[in-house]
């Protein structure tokens, strides 16, 4: 029972990097960005080569974060540079990606028991070796995710942070102060790209493979998570947006361990993940009205 | 100086709906002019802001600041040495950013947006000073979100933040339409006071006949693309809502 709720905590936490990016694009940068479904494979499937091909295990985290942030800035340039709509824009970067996906890392790509991960490397040995890999797990992602949140916190306030923040807000504004927004917005959506596929990476290494249709469906939990988060800790302005999307990462992750738990059976797993994130909307805008009334 | 030479601006070129709003349009506008500028809805007042601030192409013709062409200059570089106010307050910041957070980034207008830290802390009191004197008590609101202020309390602010960096221009667009009387008031006069104080040159488009009578020392009244009144001087001092109104019903009948 400690171990699955150990497993839970981990999976929320590897997967709160897609709600990280979800976060900037959804609730910053107010933009749908449905490549996300193919940026966190791209991650994946990167990874997942690089370790069959006997890469230190730790380069792959840049080395995802780089091809992460150029899906972002591919989305970014279509729809900023060749005027295509948001929604759309992210919509043929996913498909594009699933494709690339496939011509990087085959439709199933296992890293095999021998290969190192980062779980599993000299240097986390040396520091965590006397812990089960189950624990050694939990706190490297921990260590990894405490980071991301405590650099994503500082730079969005810096001033280029602000100025992501502003063209979400109000593009105008960010015009009027003599910036080009349409840039502002391609940065925004490659850190966001970068941390999803950061994300992906995390994942292979957890679990020693890649699949293809990994992606399917990330976009909706990401969306889930950022929701849950905002929502729950709404009343707590101390509590920073990026914390907030961590829990409601670990809270969705363990809603799905639950219903698992109780006999869901794996094929239902999306259409369970669809109602709960309809859930969380209809909840969320509910509260809303209560607030909005008192 | 800002001239603006024989330009022509075409609506719907091609289609049935095609309008020719600026048929070899010219105007000069000197450095230290306030020119008011009234005129019937689709006379082109707004049009012309948008022209001289790049958000829509033009034909033909040249629009020069100093001498120089900046008809082929993208808008978000013109505005490096513009300001503009619009008509509507939510434009002018950032609804979900705290004033300070706002004040902070028009502070940094013209400056790189790098990695420095985004609210300089020892600012906090010249902005609270800057607040102050607009009168509004919002100097102990740095903290509060924009989206929390009301219309006029938001479009004070962007004025402030609009003016805040040295400005070649200051564009106001119709600023004052969508406050009520007595805010509206409060906004023109601050307005005004920061035009003075700061040796502004301003283009304002305005709806309200007293305000461009009252306030700037040039008056420009526009009908169908053409300047048919234009003020200066000791004309500007004389003419009254009266005369002016005059020209107004003359030209709109036509």
């Amino acid at each position: 029972m400690i171990d699955l709720i150990i497993s839970t905590v981990t999976q929320g936490l590897i997967y709160s990097l897609i709600s990280f990016g979800v976060y900037i694009t959804y609730t910053i940068l107010d933009f749908p960005d449905l490549s996300v479904d193919g940026s966190f494979p791209l991650g994946a499937a990167v990874t997942a080569v690089l370790l069959t091909k006997g890469v230190n295990p730790f380069l792959t985290l840049p080395i995802a974060l780089g091809c992460g942030a150029l899906a972002g800035l591919c989305t970014g340039f279509i729809h900023v540079k060749l005027h295509v709509r948001d929604l759309l824009s992210a919509i043929i970067t996913m498909t594009a990606l699933f494709s690339i996906n496939l011509q990087i890392a085959g439709s199933n790509l296992p890293v095999g028991r021998a290969t190192d991960t980062i779980f599993t490397a000299a240097p986390t040995m040396a520091v965590l070796g006397s812990l089960s890999l189950l624990m050694r797990k939990l706190i490297v992602s921990l260590i990894i995710i405490v980071i991301v949140k405590i650099v994503l916190d500082l730079y969005l306030k810096t001033k280029s942070g602000l100025l992501l923040r502003a063209v979400g807000d109000n593009r105008t504004l960010v015009t009027s102060l003599g910036r080009n927004a349409g840039n502002v917005k391609i940065r925004g959506l490659a850190i966001a790209n970068a941390l999803v596929a950061l994300s992906g990476c995390i994942v292979c290494h957890e679990q020693r493979s890649f699949s293809a249709t990994m992606g399917t469906g990330q976009v909706v939990f990401a969306l889930a998570t950022v929701i849950i988060g905002i929502s729950l800790f709404k009343r707590l302005s101390f509590v920073k947006g990026t914390t907030a999307v961590v829990a409601g990462s670990v809270v969705y992750k363990a809603c799905i361990q639950v219903a698992i738990h109780i006999g869901l059976p794996a094929n239902l797993l999306k259409l369970v993940t669809a109602v709960l994130f309809l859930l969380v909307l209809v909840l969320s805008n509910h509260k809303g009205e209560e607030i909005i009334r008192a | 100086m800002l001239s603006i030479e024989n330009i022509t601006k075409i609506y719907h070129q091609g289609m049935i709906t095609e309008m020719k709003l600026f048929d070899r349009f010219s105007l000069t506008v000197g450095d230290g002019q306030f020119v008011s500028v009234v005129g019937s809805n689709g006379s082109g007042k707004t049009s012309l802001l948008n022209i001289i601030c790049g958000s829509i192409p033009i034909e033909s013709g040249d629009v020069k600041l100093d001498g120089r062409s900046i008809a082929r200059i993208k808008d978000y570089k013109r505005y490096a040495t513009m300001g503009r106010v619009y008509q509507n307050p939510a434009l002018g910041t950032c609804p979900n950013m705290t004033m300070l957070e706002n004040m902070s980034l028009a502070d940094n207008k013209g400056k790189p947006f790098g990695l420095s830290r985004g609210v300089n802390k020892k600012k906090i009191d010249v902005y609270r000073e800057q607040l102050a004197a607009l009168g509004l008590g919002l100097e102990d609101k740095l903290h509060v979100k924009m989206g929390n202020l009301s219309g006029g309390q938001r479009q004070a602010v962007a004025l402030l933040m609009a003016t805040m960096t040295p400005l070649r221009f200051l564009i106001l667009d119709e600023h004052t339409a969508a406050l009520d009387p007595k805010t509206a008031e409060i906004i023109m006069e601050l307005t005004d006071k920061v035009v003075r104080e700061k040796g502004l040159t301003a283009i304002m488009v305005t709806h309200n006949l007293r305000y461009a009578v009252e306030y700037g020392n040039r008056l420009l009244m526009l009908n169908r693309g053409k300047i048919v009144m234009d003020l200066e001087g000791e004309e500007k001092q004389k003419a009254s809502i009266d005369s002016i109104m005059e020209v107004f019903n003359r030209i709109s009948i036509e």
